[in-house]
């Protein structure tokens, strides 16, 4: 009886570790692409290098130049809680803070609500600076219109970038850190139907 | 029995979700619309031919008193390995079922078919009885899914009937799994028992 558990846990022991090593280079090499895809579709463009990431608190941090060495932006990968789980976006900045791109790496939120957030603001936040900007959802006197009936997903991802940029592109701009203030303390406010 | 039997009657008479009510789990959680609820069904439907052929196969190697821990544990290296495969040579799929994949190890009708359908018949037979009741939660996480998407959303398969602005939000969130599932059920029964 033992022995029969045992031989089977063994085989299946042996199975998991040869697939595991015949797959893992394979889904660590997409994992690379799809992170090199994303920063280029951020950063709006495909002549770029890309330097080691630096991570400051939680962001992780990635320094863009052109081919010629010129400085364009940074792609910053950014986490906050949204409505079912944690919310990960990469955001594209230039140089100035403007927002060239993102794309949401990782969510939890509900489907057919939340998880449109993917090509929701696509369109509605390119070009806007968040210290410039006032980058909330219009619900709480800000510039951006939410993903219907999804306000938390929407204040969540918006914060999610607020909070990169200040991190990164703080002293920059007088006005970042109040703007900031107005859309944390607006996280409070609760909401119906997320 | 023979295979065609026992073919129909994974779909009808035994139908995984409306008539076993087994796998509740992943048939809430997952049928907020028909293409999540289908990817789900078809992702379990491998696992379980799949596991259902290897008990069937083995089921003379192991002791009575083991067997349940022997079947979990090939059922979850089924699973892992499929995962891992899906992981590496189809990122597509990937995205759209990554997320389901792990919950099919705790799906109660894997260890339920190898309980009382495979380690009890032979390894052809269980292939049939795999792909029964797996087209029969396939059919009944497709028909939720649908239903639901199509209240909530006013879409059906992501194509778009009548506006959003006209869907009922509560079918795609967790209530409306449960009302829609009691009324597909109810359905269900009407039909089958007037045949």
């Amino acid at each position: 009886m033992l022995t029969v558990l045992t031989v089977i846990t063994i085989v299946a022991a042996g199975v998991l570790a040869s697939v595991n090593a015949v797959t893992a280079p394979q889904i660590e090499k997409i994992n690379a692409e799809n992170l090199s895809a994303g920063i280029k579709a951020v950063m709006g463009s495909d002549d770029i290098q890309v330097s080691e990431p630096w991570e400051v608190d939680a962001f992780t941090v990635y320094d863009i130049n052109d081919k010629e060495g010129n400085l364009l932006g940074k792609a910053i990968v950014t986490t906050e809680n949204g409505f079912g789980g944690p919310l990960k976006v990469l955001v594209g900045f230039n140089t100035e803070g403007d927002i060239l791109g993102y794309t949401v790496l990782e969510h939890a939120e509900t489907p057919g609500l939340g998880a449109k957030a993917g090509e929701w603001f696509q369109d509605k936040i390119k070009g806007m600076n968040p210290g410039k900007n006032n980058f909330t959802v219009s619900k709480d006197g800000g510039e951006v219109d939410a993903i219907t009936a999804s306000t938390i997903t929407s204040r969540a991802f918006l914060l999610a970038i607020q909070k990169a940029y200040d991190k990164v592109f703080a002293g920059q701009d007088a006005t970042s850190g109040a703007t900031q203030q107005a859309s944390a303390s607006d996280m409070g406010t609760p909401d119906v139907i997320e | 029995m023979n295979n065609f039997k026992v073919l129909v009657n994974g779909i009808i008479k035994e139908n995984p979700t409306f008539v076993l009510l087994l796998g509740m789990c992943p048939t809430l959680g997952t049928t907020s619309s028909a293409i999540n609820g289908m990817s789900m069904g078809l992702a379990t439907m491998c696992v379980l031919i799949l596991s259902n052929f290897i008990i069937a196969s083995i089921k003379k190697l192991i002791p009575d008193a083991v067997r349940i821990p022997s079947y979990i544990v090939v059922i979850a290296s089924l699973v892992t390995v499929l995962q891992m495969l899906i992981k590496a040579y189809a990122p597509d799929i990937d995205k759209s079922l990554g997320l389901f994949i792990p919950l099919i190890v705790v799906n109660c009708i894997i260890l339920g078919r190898a309980e009382s359908f495979a380690a009890k018949n032979g390894p052809v037979a269980s292939i049939f009885d795999g792909i029964g009741i797996g087209l029969g939660f396939t059919l009944g996480l497709t028909c939720l899914g649908a239903v639901r998407e199509l209240l909530g959303t006013g879409a059906i398969f992501g194509v778009t009937l009548w506006g959003e602005n006209y869907g009922m939000l509560m079918f795609v969130l967790a209530p409306g799994a449960f009302l829609a599932l009691g009324y597909l059920i109810v359905l269900f029964n009407k039909i089958t028992k007037k045949a």
